[in-house]
C-alpha cells in the first residue's frame, strides 16, 4: 500500500506532503502560497492553545469571588496575553493562511503576486510571536495593561528597566503590523491583477470578495495603530509626551488611534468567515447563494462604514454628546448590509438539499451565534444601554460570541471543508461532529453567562468581584474548561487523519470552484494551462462547466 | 395557495410577536434595581432592542431549524436543490426593513439620551428636573425637595482609592452619600490613569481622565445602598477598586453631613493598600507592581454611617 500510494503521488509530480522528503519544506522559506497557508494555519493554532491556557487559567482565578488562585499583577498578565495572543497570533493569521492557501487557487492563479514578500510576512509571525513569549521572562513580567493598552496605565513602568513587558509587547504588535501591511498589499495585488481568463469580478467567489474587502481595511487601518504604538513606544523609552497627561499629553487621543484600526480590525476578522458561509452553505445546501452580486458588495460597504464607527468603542471616555450621536448612527447602520448576508444565507439554506456533514454544522452553528451577537450588538451600539454596559462582561460576552461563536466556528467549518484539498486525505466524520458538538455546548455555557453578568453590573478584566456574581461565572468557567478540552478531539482527527487518513479524490464534496478542478493537494503551480472561467459561481442545480479548460488544467504523468 | 402562505406567514409572526413581547418584559428582572432616573429611561430602551432583537433571533433561528429538521437530503439523494439565484423584490425588502429598524432604534436611543442629558455642564436643567419629578410622582414619592444644592460633589478618583468631597460642608468621606430625588452632579478627577465610575444601580459610567475635570449628573430615586465601581482598567488593584453608595432622604443626607462635618479626618481602610503591604499571595511571582497611594484620611471612613 505504502508504494502505491508514492507511486500515486509522483503522478502529479509532488509527493504528499507528510512525504519524509516533503517535511522539511514546511519549516523552510518557502515561496509556494499553499506551504505558507499551512504554514501559517499551524502556526496559528499553536498559538490557539496557547491563548486557550491563558484564557483557562483566567476562568480558574474566576471560579471563585475572591482574587485566590493568582497574584492580582499575574492575573492582569493573563487576560492581556490572552487577548493579544488571540488577535494577533491566532485569529488574524489563521485567516491569513486561509486565504493565503485558498486566493489563488480560488481566482486561477498559479501563485501569490509577490512570492518573497508573502514568505517574508509569514517568518514575522513566528519572531514577533516569540518576543511576546520571552515577556514572560523579563523584571515585571509581560505587559498588564491589556490588549487595548491605553495610557497612562500602559506607561507606567514600576520596574524602571528599559527592557520591559510592555516594551516588548509594542514591538511586537509593531511587527505585528508591518507583517499585516505587508500581507494586504500582496493580497489586494494578487485578485486585482492575477485573476484567470475569463474571471470577472462578477465571477469571483465571495470568499475572495471579502478577503479583498478585509485586506483593503488593513491598509487603510493599520498605519493609525502602527503610528500610536510607535508613539507609545517613544513616549515610554524616551520620554516623549504624545499621551501622558503629567506631561501635557492626551491619553484619549491614543484610543482614537487604537480603535481606528482595532474596530475595523473586527472586520478584517469577520469578512473572511462571511466569505466561508458563503463557499460552504451553497456546497452542503446544493443551492446557488441567495443573491451572490449583493453579498459580494455588501462586502465592500461594511469597508466602507466600518472606517467611521470606531468612537463606539469610546462613548464612556470624555466623549462629547454630538460625537456619541453621530457613531451611534454609523455603528446601527453597519448591520444593514450584514444583516443582508444573514438572510441570503438563510434564503441559501431554505429548501436545499442539506447535507449536515461537519463543515456544515460548524457553519450553521457559526451563523445562530453571529445572529446572537449581532442582536447584542445593536443593543451596544445603543448609546443609553452602552453607557450601562460598556466596559461590562455584557461586552465581553458579546464580542467572544462573534470572535469564537461565529469567527472559531467559521475557521473550523473552513478547516474540515478544505482539508481534503489542502492534505490529500479526508477526515473522520465521527469525531468531527464530537468536536462540534463539544464546541458548541462550550461556547455556549461559557459566553453566555457573561450577559446577565454584565447587565448586573460586573465589570471586565477584574481579578475579583463581589459574590452575587458568583453563580454565572461559575457556569462559565466550566464552559471554558469544556472548550478546552473540545479541541482534543480535533488535534487527533487533524493529525490522524493526515498521517493515515482515506486518500481523497479532487472533489469530495461535489463542489464547484477552481481549486475543486485540481488534485487533492494541488501541485505546486497550481494550474498546469491557466483555467479559462465561463461561468459565475455557485452554479449548483445547473450543469454548466465553470471552466472551458478542464482537461488542461493538469498534466497527469503516466507512470513510468 | 398564495392566499395561505401569506395567512400562515401572518400567523407565525403574530405567534412571534407575542413571545418576543414576552420575553421584552423579562428583560428588566434581568437588570440591578432601578436606583435612578436614568435607570428607568434606559432599562425601557434595552426592553425595547429585547424584544425587536427576540423577534429577528426567533424568525431567524426558526427558519433555519426549519431547514435543518426538514430539508435534509435523503442517504443517497445526490441531487442539486433548485437554481435559485435570488429574488429581486425580497432582497430589496429585507434591506430596507433593516434600514427602517435601524433608523427607529437611533430615533428612539437619541430620545432617551436627550432626557438623560448626564454628561456636560446643566444645560438640560429644566428638562432634567421634570424627569425627577416625574420620576418621583411614578414611584410615589412626593419629597421633591427644591432647594437642590448647586455646588458639585468632587469625586477623585486614583490608584486605587476613591474619595469623595462635600466642598459647602468641608466633609470629606470614602462612601459616597446623596440625598434621593435630587439632581445631583459630580466633577470627577483623576490623579493618575483613566478610572471609570459606575454605579450598576443608576446605569451610568464615565470614565475619568486625568488633567480633565468632567462634570457628570444623574437623579438618585430610591434609598438604599449600591455599589460603585471602577470600570476603566486602572492597573494591578483595579477590581479592588470600589466603594459604597449610600442613597438617603435629604433630611438623613443633611444630617449624615453635619455629624461627619465635626469628625476629626481619620485614615479610611482601603483594601488595595492593605493587599499590597500583606503581600501573602498564593502565586507570587515578584513582578513589581505600582504601589498603591496610602488610604484617604477623610471625616467619614466608609461603613461608619451604618454605625451612627
Amino acid at each position: 500500500m505504502t508504494n502505491l500510494s508514492v507511486e500515486v503521488s509522483s503522478q502529479i509530480e509532488q509527493p504528499l506532503p507528510g512525504a519524509p522528503d516533503n517535511w522539511k519544506r514546511f519549516f523552510g522559506f518557502s515561496t509556494d502560497h499553499k506551504v505558507i497557508g499551512i504554514q501559517y494555519l499551524v502556526t496559528s493554532f499553536f498559538f490557539f492553545l496557547i491563548g486557550g491556557i491563558f484564557a483557562m487559567i483566567i476562568r480558574g482565578e474566576l471560579i471563585t469571588p475572591e482574587a485566590d488562585l493568582l497574584d492580582r499583577t499575574v492575573y492582569n498578565a493573563m487576560f492581556t496575553m490572552h487577548g493579544t495572543v488571540m488577535l494577533f497570533l491566532w485569529t488574524f493569521p489563521s485567516l491569513v493562511g486561509l486565504s493565503n492557501y485558498l486566493v489563488p487557487l480560488m481566482i486561477g492563479a498559479k501563485d501569490m503576486a509577490f512570492p518573497r514578500l508573502n514568505a517574508v510576512a509569514f517568518w514575522l509571525v513566528p519572531l514577533f510571536g516569540t518576543i511576546l513569549m520571552a515577556s514572560f521572562f523579563v523584571p515585571g513580567g509581560p505587559s498588564q495593561s491589556g490588549w487595548w493598552a491605553y495610557p497612562p496605565v500602559s506607561l507606567q513602568n514600576p520596574t524602571g528597566n528599559l527592557i520591559n513587558g510592555q516594551m516588548l509587547w509594542l514591538l511586537a504588535v509593531a511587527i505585528s503590523g508591518v507583517s499585516s501591511i505587508m500581507g494586504a498589499v500582496n493580497f489586494v495585488t494578487t485578485i486585482v491583477r492575477m485573476r484567470a481568463p475569463g474571471m470577472t469580478w462578477f465571477r469571483m467567489p465571495v470568499f475572495v470578495w471579502t478577503v479583498l474587502a478585509a485586506q483593503i481595511i488593513q491598509l487603510f487601518g493599520l498605519p493609525a495603530l502602527t503610528a500610536g504604538a510607535v508613539m507609545l513606544l517613544l513616549d515610554l523609552t524616551i520620554g516623549t509626551s504624545f499621551f501622558d497627561p503629567a506631561k501635557g499629553g492626551d491619553p484619549v487621543l491614543f484610543q482614537h488611534f487604537f480603535w481606528f484600526y482595532s474596530h475595523p480590525a473586527v472586520y478584517v476578522i469577520i469578512l473572511p468567515i462571511f466569505g466561508v458561509f458563503s463557499e460552504v452553505f451553497p456546497v452542503y445546501a446544493r443551492k446557488p447563494l441567495f443573491g451572490y452580486k449583493v453579498v459580494a458588495v455588501s462586502s465592500l460597504i461594511i469597508t466602507g462604514l466600518s472606517s467611521i464607527v470606531w468612537v463606539h468603542h469610546m462613548f464612556a471616555s470624555g466623549t462629547p454628546g454630538w460625537m456619541r450621536m453621530a457613531f451611534m448612527a454609523t455603528t446601527m447602520l453597519i448591520s444593514v448590509p450584514t444583516g443582508i448576508k444573514v438572510f441570503a444565507w438563510v434564503a441559501t439554506i431554505w429548501g436545499g438539499k442539506l447535507r449536515l456533514n461537519t463543515p456544515m454544522l460548524f457553519a450553521l452553528g457559526g451563523l445562530f451565534m453571529f445572529v446572537f451577537a449581532g442582536i447584542t450588538g445593536i443593543m451596544l451600539a445603543a448609546v443609553p444601554i452602552d453607557i450601562h454596559v460598556n466596559n461590562t462582561y455584557f461586552v465581553v460576552g458579546h464580542f467572544h460570541y462573534v470572535i469564537y461563536g461565529a469567527t472559531v466556528m467559521g475557521l473550523y467549518a473552513a478547516f474540515y471543508h478544505w482539508f481534503p484539498k489542502m492534505t490529500g486525505r479526508m477526515y473522520s466524520e465521527g469525531l468531527g461532529k464530537l468536536h462540534f458538538y463539544l464546541t458548541l455546548i462550550g461556547t455556549n455555557l461559557n459566553f453566555f453567562p457573561m450577559h446577565p453578568l454584565g447587565l448586573q453590573g460586573m465589570p471586565r478584566r477584574v481579578a475579583s468581584y463581589d459574590p452575587e456574581f458568583a453563580f454565572w461565572n461559575v457556569i462559565a468557567s466550566l464552559g471554558a474548561f469544556l472548550l478546552g478540552m473540545s479541541t482534543l478531539p480535533f488535534i487527533l482527527n487533524m493529525i490522524g487523519s493526515w498521517v493515515q487518513g482515506e486518500k481523497a479524490p479532487k472533489n469530495p464534496w461535489r463542489a464547484i470552484g477552481l481549486e475543486w478542478l485540481v488534485s487533492s493537494p494541488p501541485t505546486v503551480e497550481n494550474f498546469e494551462a491557466l483555467p479559462i472561467v465561463i461561468a459565475p459561481p455557485y452554479g449548483y442545480g445547473k450543469s454548466d462547466p465553470l471552466v472551458a479548460n478542464p482537461e488542461a488544467l493538469e498534466v497527469i504523468h503516466e507512470p513510468n | 395557495m398564495k392566499i395561505r402562505t401569506i395567512l400562515t406567514l401572518v400567523m407565525i409572526a403574530i405567534v412571534l410577536a407575542v413571545i418576543s413581547l414576552w420575553i421584552g418584559q423579562q428583560a428588566y428582572s434581568w437588570l440591578p434595581p432601578q436606583a435612578s432616573a436614568e435607570a428607568q429611561l434606559i432599562d425601557r430602551l434595552f426592553s425595547f432592542l429585547v424584544t425587536l432583537g427576540s423577534f429577528i433571533f426567533l424568525g431567524v433561528a426558526g427558519a433555519l431549524t426549519y431547514s435543518i429538521v426538514f430539508q435534509q437530503a435523503g442517504k443517497y439523494d445526490f441531487s442539486d436543490g433548485p437554481h435559485v439565484e435570488g429574488n429581486v423584490p425580497l432582497e430589496i425588502v429585507w434591506t430596507v426593513i433593516p434600514f427602517v429598524l435601524v433608523i427607529w432604534i437611533a430615533g428612539y436611543s437619541y430620545q432617551i439620551y436627550e432626557q438623560m442629558a448626564i454628561l456636560g455642564p446643566m444645560e438640560h436643567t429644566h428638562q432634567t428636573t421634570a424627569i425627577a419629578q416625574r420620576a418621583s410622582t411614578a414611584t410615589g414619592a412626593t419629597d421633591m425637595q427644591e432647594q437642590q444644592s448647586t455646588t458639585a460633589i468632587e469625586v477623585y478618583a486614583r490608584q486605587w482609592a476613591w474619595e469623595f468631597r462635600y466642598p459647602e460642608q468641608n466633609v470629606t468621606s470614602t462612601e459616597l452619600h446623596l440625598p434621593s430625588h435630587q439632581r445631583i452632579k459630580l466633577s470627577l478627577h483623576s490623579e493618575d490613569v483613566l478610572h471609570g465610575f459606575f454605579v450598576p444601580a443608576f446605569r451610568v459610567k464615565q470614565d475619568v481622565i486625568p488633567g480633565r475635570v468632567i462634570d457628570f449628573s444623574f437623579t438618585p430615586i430610591r434609598e438604599g445602598q449600591y455599589r460603585l465601581r471602577d470600570s476603566q482598567y486602572s492597573g494591578t488593584y483595579f477590581a479592588a477598586m470600589q466603594a459604597d453608595v449610600v442613597v438617603e432622604s435629604p433630611d438623613a443626607y443633611q444630617q449624615w453631613l453635619t455629624v461627619s462635618a465635626t469628625h476629626p479626618p481619620i485614615a479610611a481602610s482601603n483594601q488595595a493598600f492593605d493587599e499590597y503591604h500583606r503581600g501573602q499571595n498564593p502565586l507570587n511571582t515578584g513582578w513589581k507592581t505600582v504601589e498603591p497611594a496610602p488610604p484617604p484620611v477623610v471625616n467619614a471612613p466608609s461603613g461608619q454611617a451604618r454605625n451612627l
